[in-house]
């Protein structure tokens, strides 16, 4: 197979035309990534950064990219993912600049961040469907493996913007910028109090 | 000879083995302590006690690396990142499944007496009684009115905080102030109470984090970091307070990396005369004597001990005479509970982390209660609001969303089971020599599992969870169960019995072997039921009375 013939596969794969060469070899090109030394090239991490502004962007207090969640999240791809998610994490770049190209005929890093809201909506309507369809399958295995608790599932790939917005919550309210700014953090609280009172636009505690 | 020759040499320096050196040390003997991992000085040493959690890499998490270099650990929740080095290392000292045990050592100064989740439970006169009572296993050789004062004496010490509840289930102890429930924990109490009446209660957990100043160390500080180590030396651990106050005598020593590879048995004397230890770092061998040895190497390492001793009299090692040595393996079988929201708290919070819950007494199989198995659970839960962490599983993306989960989400109440496993004959463990750990030493073989009387409780874990919260007022109440394997519970009993007939059993009602009456096993080994409370409490009565006996023996010539 060669690489024109791979090209037409993949666009035959996710569902849509041809974009031009260009795009999908975006493997050594900015936004896009082949291996997961790749996230840290800046151009990735700046693209992961915008995921994660998009997903939580500055309001009354810091968004994701001033809290550096672009970077952490390549590190937690390189060293907490499975080969396995780490392969459908990287695929999420392509797949979202392929999805904004489709629609705005543009880059993700082109669009506007109105564009990127409406785009990581649908990326995350996505994800849910994805995890009904998953949950009803496991259900549909466990119930056939019932009384033997030695059967595990398979495992399954995560999908690509399941792990961008986990790892964009996770990295941000456990940021210095996230756990300070948007929660109130407090390191020693020095005693215990079950019952005081709350009012509505009071932040929540950050974890320690 | 004479520089290695002690009074008294405590094996491991856990919960147990701390215990034994205080009151060991306090009684006036020269004590050597051998711990086989490294040292942990208090304070100094909890190096990620006071890191705030962007300070780690990964937040907490695992890695792959972890993943791979902890095949055992990697199943539940100890693998992270924050206090690795507080668990032992899997591919150091490996152990073979032949049945699936999930075993979570600490192999250090403090052992897991740093790590422990701190729950401090009496048993009651029924927990002694019921083996006998049910015909299972052989009846324990002490009753509740034994380990009363004991109780007593070691709460005081450590610093136990609950509330004093009056229950026959639970008896009260010698209490610090309790902890504080929240608002929505104070309101399914009250619910509960309404509906089970006197048949079954919700009290505040009773815990080794003290509330208010106590010797040097300074009350619980609310942040909830406790398996860091705490600065505070806010709950109990060997470094917080056993050892300090074995290190005032002094009379104590402390060895680190020293692995006891067997008690020395004299034929002559049938008593054991000392220890041969392996240096960890060295690996060169040496020979420890003293009057008394006391095994607090935790249960398992415990037995391992005993197991590799006096083969030569014995082949299957120091107090095997009565075919109960590695036998009745046990444990509390958990992951069984429900959860669900609390609505009409929506205007009240908490401030600060509470490290402690809620606990439901076992109710089942007490008070004309009769099931359809033996024995039975308790519950420890707790009450809170929803963090940000809800929202990942929640639709949403933008700004509207980030400002919705930066405030506190629905209060939930979620409760979990810890069900009392039989001590089984055939749950078993042995010595595997075909398999060697880091240190060429022939490692454990495990051969136990829960059986029917453990899958029957499991049910009514699961459904009375359920129809507890529901009556109590919580809403959308789901269940789950989960991981019906032994081990962890991180709560090892048995393998060297306490007993009323050396022919039944590995220890006698004093936890000493039968074969070597200067030989005391006072951790999770000496176990002969296991009840359903948390069982460290247990131990450090146990090792107190024990140690009590061993000098008032030793110096009546006795032993």
């Amino acid at each position: 197979m060669n690489r024109r013939d791979a090209i037409g596969r993949v666009a035959l794969l996710m569902g849509g035309a041809v974009i031009g060469a260009e795009f999908f070899l975006s493997g050594c090109r900015p936004n896009g990534a082949s291996n997961v030394e790749d996230l840290f090239k800046q151009a990735n991490v700046d693209f992961l950064n915008e995921v994660a502004e998009t997903i939580l962007p500055a309001t009354s207090s810091p968004g994701g990219k001033a809290a550096g969640v672009g970077q952490f999240m390549a590190v937690m791809v390189r060293d907490c993912y499975t080969p396995m998610d780490q392969k459908s994490f990287i695929e999420g770049i392509s797949k979202l600049n392929y999805a904004s190209q489709k629609k705005y005929n543009a880059k993700f890093m082109d669009i506007t961040p109105a564009q990127r809201t409406e785009l990581l909506i649908a990326a995350d309507k996505e994800q849910k469907d994805y995890y009904k369809q998953l949950y009803k399958k496991i259900e549909a295995d466990m119930a056939k493996h019932k009384g033997d608790i030695k059967y595990t599932e398979p495992d399954q790939p995560n999908h690509y913007f399941k792990m961008m917005k986990e790892m964009t919550l996770l990295g941000f309210f456990t940021s210095e910028v996230g756990a300070t700014k948007a929660l109130r953090y407090i390191e020693t609280p020095g005693h215990y109090d079950g019952c005081m009172p709350y009012k509505k636009g009071d932040k929540a505690w950050a974890d320690a | 000879m004479s520089a290695n020759t002690y009074d008294a040499i405590v094996i491991g320096s856990g919960i147990s083995g701390g215990w034994a050196a205080k009151e060991l040390t306090e009684k006036g003997l020269k004590t050597i302590m051998l711990e086989r991992g490294r040292n942990i000085e208090h304070v100094k040493d909890y190096v990620n006690a006071t890191k705030d959690p962007w300070q780690f890499e990964h937040r907490g998490g695992r890695t792959q690396e972890m993943i791979k270099d902890y095949p055992v650990l990697k199943r539940d929740y100890p693998l992270n990142e924050t206090n690795l080095d507080y668990w032992a290392s899997d591919k150091d000292s490996p152990y073979v499944e032949v049945k699936r045990f999930d075993w979570f050592r600490g192999y250090h100064v403090g052992g897991r007496s740093l790590t422990w989740g701190r729950q401090s439970y009496r048993w009651a006169d029924f927990n002694f009684e019921e083996n006998a009572k049910d015909g299972i296993a052989v009846d324990w050789p002490i009753r509740y009115k034994d380990l009363d004062p004991w109780y007593g004496y070691v709460e005081k010490f450590a610093g136990i905080s609950g509330n004093k509840d009056g229950l026959p289930v639970l008896p009260d102890g010698d209490f610090m102030p309790p902890m504080e429930m929240n608002c929505v924990e104070k309101d399914v109490a009250g619910r509960f109470k309404d509906y089970y009446k006197q048949a079954r209660s919700l009290i505040i957990g009773r815990t080794a984090n003290i509330t208010v100043p106590h010797y040097a160390r300074t009350n619980c500080q609310y942040r909830n970091k406790c398996w860091l180590g705490c600065p505070f030396g806010a709950y109990f651990s060997t470094q917080s307070s056993t050892l300090p106050a074995a290190v005032a005598t002094g009379n104590l020593t402390v060895r680190p990396w020293s692995i006891v590879t067997k008690i020395l048995y004299d034929k002559d004397t049938k008593k054991a005369k000392g220890v041969e230890v392996l240096d960890a770092e060295t690996n060169q061998t040496y020979e420890y004597f003293a009057k008394i040895v006391f095994v607090n190497a935790s249960a398992f390492n415990s037995t391992w001990i005993l197991m590799n001793s006096a083969t030569d009299i014995w082949p299957d090692g120091l107090g095997s005479s009565g075919g109960e040595l590695g036998h009745n393996v046990m444990d509390h079988h958990l992951g069984v509970g429900a959860s669900g929201t609390v609505e009409g708290f929506e205007d009240r919070y908490y401030f600060g982390r509470r490290a402690n819950g809620i606990y439901i007494p076992r109710y089942r199989n007490l008070g004309g209660d009769k099931r359809e198995y033996l024995r039975g659970f308790g519950y420890q839960g707790s009450g809170s609001r929803e963090g940000w962490s809800s929202g990942i599983a929640e639709l949403g993306v933008g700004g509207a969303f980030k400002d919705a989960i930066t405030e506190p989400g629905k209060w939930t109440m979620g409760i979990g089971g810890f069900g009392e496993t039989l001590p089984y004959h055939e749950n078993k463990i042995t010595l595997d020599k075909t398999v060697k750990d880091k240190w060429g030493l022939p490692v454990l073989s495990f051969d136990a599992e829960i059986k029917d009387n453990e899958k029957k409780m499991r049910l009514d874990m699961e459904n009375d969870a359920k129809e507890m919260l529901e009556a109590a007022g919580v809403k959308n109440v789901k269940t789950h169960s989960s991981n019906p394997f032994l081990g962890r519970g991180i709560h090892e009993m048995g393998t060297a019995r306490m007993g009323r007939d050396p022919k039944t059993s590995v220890l006698n009602g004093w936890n000493q072997v039968w074969d070597a009456q200067n030989v005391f096993v006072t951790d999770g080994a000496c176990m002969t039921s296991a009840a359903c409370q948390n069982p460290s409490l247990t131990y450090m009565a146990l090792t107190a009375r024990a140690a009590d006996h061993a000098v008032s023996e030793l110096k009546k010539g006795n032993i």
